[in-house]
């Protein structure tokens, strides 16, 4: 029980200290539009993240705005293009009302794997099976997560895919063809103004320069105007690589970037890199990595993990989105690679089995109450059990993989040894007081 | 003795060359994963191998080769060697096979030599690689080539199965082929339709413990649950889960979930079984599921050993599955309830 108590203190402390606040102001969300930008399914838990999570720097899109960059023609023919039933209200929302979420975009070259890795990371669709991925040039209507935004610009077609993932908004954007950024109708403000990461994707299989120079033109470009924007290089389809070939490929690629960047006097541009493939977790890792930039609380995060894990036996905690299971806060115990792996597997298996049993059993309850002798007790129970599954997996090897859904969006997953466990109560109530941090964080960050 | 020889059954898996037997033998059998079985050469002759299956039960797995030269061997001077004795013939088609019709001859010639030599085997035919076909059109090519396959097999009863390595169509396919060896089965149902009941579990599924196929299954559940597929799935599931356990070298005892509308528990039964049981909510406390599932491990354990001895009434007189009575009791109305521990 100490142990407990001064956990709950201790947490009580960082939630208290208000985290890092934002360099302006949140632009106050019209609650109209804020419904429609959302997916139906977001407005149910009082604290979803989404709310809190802020881009730590965009300027604000207000004033781009007003600087006529966008021409109202352009405008108006995309607004104009967009299906009536999917997506009213969803396209403004992209310049104004939705700052409250990191915001990625996906470039790259034509068949580079862009689709595969939206495919693969939000969509849960086996890596296997992207093979039959055709290329963008039509959209896919996919009612729950994928909003699908069709822009017709001058010289390409650009298909825009808004994903409202669990608290991040992710566009695919798919362009052949040279993009130019001084064609005055290029609705420039539009696609970068909110923008939190431009994640580029390179196919290092495939000849990279021309792409490559690519790349230098879209950041010296966006360099000008948004400066905030990080930039991340996905050298992508590593599989099948040599490990030498490999970072061989990526210093190539990173030494080709700094020479042209530093000709243009960009020279303190901070591009990342990343290796990654769809058919492991490497491409999960990255975005892990991607998006925990963009999360103005993730040092308050990991604080939090830190003294639940010091005070509870844990040995590694990851704070996970289920849905792509990507990890936005982790202790501060390296990470490696194997105990990632069989967390994010973890999840695969709690998603898997709660789909196939979690239908709705509503009828059922004629049958179930004559069997409940304490209706109350029982319903007070469902009540919580619906707020958040918890489950437990046993290795052979005495490690405990425990699992918390801490909302609608994340779920909290811990690596401990077995005598950790069976004191479960205090994890469980360990937890319980995390959860409540990490609520009265986001509050605060609102 | 004598009995434990004559549940050694015997196996063929034939096929084309390079239709993928042997990628589905590792899978099913030695926890491969699907990209791994790329390793796998050419199978050259017959491989055997034994596995053993529920303990008590030892498939004699005959992989044949199935270059043409090994082919004619087989249906020529080997031929009582190979078709003799023979339970199950499983018989795998490339569906991207460009020579579907001569295919078709060898198939032909092979139920043939079947025919003449082990009149009683079962056969299957399992239209293999149907992840190289497009999700709309598996279906309808997969009833085409059933229907041709049905029109070949000399009059034999077939049964087919589309799958895949890639999904779990391919337990589906196993564990339907398995379902049909299993000595035991009326049995072995009747005691877990019993346990389903006491434990007032909504659904209750027997895997085998090292290939997880599915052995048998109960469902309780007045609602019907949308995925008619759930079995195979799960047995998906679990080996992918197994797969990455045994990257940190261990492998999974017990598997815990209490979700909004159900909770779910997968936990070792026997030396040779896991049990999966899925509550509906609020019915009972994990700890006493937990509890159940232990009562009842060493009762199956029990009928696992004594398998051997024939006879349904014996056991029926021996059986007291012992279980914590859940809820308000109305469900558990079973009979015999001596080591009923009340909460």
């Amino acid at each position: 029980m100490p142990l407990s108590s001064s956990s709950s203190s201790s947490s009580e402390q960082f939630s208290c200290r208000p985290p890092p606040t934002p360099p302006y102001n949140p632009i106050p969300i019209n609650s109209k539009m804020d419904c429609s930008a959302s997916s139906q399914s977001t407005k149910k838990n009082s604290y979803s993240l989404e709310r809190f999570l802020q881009e730590p720097a965009s300027p604000s899109p207000r004033t781009a705005h007003k600087s006529g960059y966008r021409p109202h023609s352009s405008m108006s023919r995309s607004q104009a293009l967009q299906s009536p039933t999917s997506s009213v209200g969803t396209y403004p929302g992209l310049g104004q009302a939705s700052n409250r979420r990191p915001r990625l975009l996906l470039m790259g070259q034509r068949r580079s794997g862009k689709s595969s890795i939206s495919s693969v990371v939000f969509h849960k669709m086996p890596p296997t099976e992207t093979l039959f991925l055709e290329s963008t040039t039509r959209i896919q209507k996919d009612p729950i997560q994928l909003v699908p935004i069709f822009v017709l610009e001058r010289g390409f077609i650009a298909n825009i895919w808004l994903l409202h993932s669990s608290f991040m908004d992710f566009q695919v954007w798919d362009f052949p063809g040279q993009l130019n950024f001084l064609d005055p109708t290029f609705d420039f403000d539009h696609i970068f103004g909110e923008l939190g990461a431009l994640i580029w994707v390179i196919d290092a299989q495939d000849e990279y320069l021309e792409p490559l120079s690519n790349l230098h033109t879209t950041i010296i470009a966006i360099q000008r105007f948004y400066p905030a924007i990080n930039i991340e290089v996905f050298v992508h389809k590593v599989d099948g690589l040599s490990d030498e070939y490999k970072l061989d490929t990526q210093r190539d690629i990173m030494q080709r970037t700094q020479d042209e960047l530093s000709d243009n006097g960009l020279d303190n541009v901070q591009v990342s890199y990343h290796l990654t493939s769809i058919y492991d977790h490497s491409i999960f890792e990255a975005f892990s990595k991607v998006i925990q930039k963009l999360i103005p609380q993730l040092g308050t995060l990991e604080n939090l993990l830190n003294v639940l894990c010091s005070n509870s036996g844990i040995e590694k905690a990851f704070l996970f989105d289920v849905l792509s299971k990507i990890y936005i806060a982790t202790d501060s115990s390296p990470v490696d690679m194997q105990s990632y792996e069989i967390c994010s597997d973890y999840i695969d298996v709690i998603v898997d089995v709660s789909e196939i049993y979690g239908y709705d059993r509503k009828p059922q309850g004629q049958v179930s109450s004559p069997t409940s002798e304490a209706p109350s007790e029982t319903q007070q129970e469902e009540e919580e059990a619906t707020l958040e599954a918890s489950s437990i997996i046993r290795l052979q090897n005495g490690m405990v993989l425990y699992l918390r859904e801490i909302n609608k969006y994340l779920a909290l997953i811990c690596l401990m040894r077995k005598d950790s466990i069976e004191r479960q109560g205090l994890v469980d109530f360990n937890v319980q007081v995390f959860q409540n941090a990490l609520q009265r964080v986001f509050e605060v960050g609102r | 003795m004598e009995e434990r020889k004559g549940r050694k059954k015997k196996v063929l898996l034939m096929g084309k060359s390079g239709s993928g037997k042997s990628s589905m033998r590792s899978i099913v059998f030695s926890n491969y994963v699907a990209k791994d079985t790329r390793r796998l050469g050419a199978t050259i002759d017959v491989e055997h191998s034994h596995v053993r299956f529920l303990g008590n039960l030892t498939l004699n797995l005959w992989d044949c080769g199935g270059q043409d030269a090994f082919m004619e061997n087989y249906l020529a001077t080997q031929r009582d060697h190979v078709f003799r004795n023979v339970e199950v013939l499983i018989y795998v088609f490339d569906v991207e096979s460009r020579e579907f019709e001569r295919d078709l001859i060898t198939y032909s010639s092979c139920i043939e030599a079947l025919r003449d030599n082990s009149s009683n085997a079962r056969i299957f035919c399992l239209i293999h690689k149907m992840d190289l076909v497009q999700t709309e059109l598996r279906e309808r090519l997969f009833n085409e080539r059933r229907d041709v396959l049905e029109s070949r097999s000399l009059g034999l009863s077939i049964t087919c199965f589309q799958t895949s390595i890639w999904d779990e169509t391919l337990y589906k396919a196993w564990a339907g082929i398995v379902y049909t060896l299993i000595p035991n089965l009326p049995q072995l149902e009747t005691h877990l339709h019993r346990f389903a009941s006491i434990a007032d579990a909504e659904e209750v599924i027997l895997f085998e413990r090292t290939t997880f196929l599915v052995i048998s299954h109960v469902t309780r559940s007045s609602i019907p649950n949308p995925f008619p597929d759930r079995f195979e799935k799960i047995s998906n599931i679990v080996k992918q889960f197994k797969q990455s356990c045994s990257k940190m070298a261990s492998n999974f005892t017990a598997f815990e979930l209490r979700a909004a509308g159900f909770s779910a528990f997968i936990d070792v039964l026997t030396p040779n079984t896991y049990i999966l049981v899925v509550m509906p909510a609020g019915a009972a406390e994990s700890a006493t599921t937990l509890m159940n599932i232990a009562v009842a491990r060493k009762h199956f354990e029990k009928l696992e050993r004594d398998s051997s001895v024939r006879g349904v009434e014996k056991l029926e007189r021996d059986s007291s599955v012992k279980g914590v009575e859940t809820g308000g009791g109305g469900a558990g109305g079973v009979g015999e309830k001596d080591g009923i521990y009340g909460n």
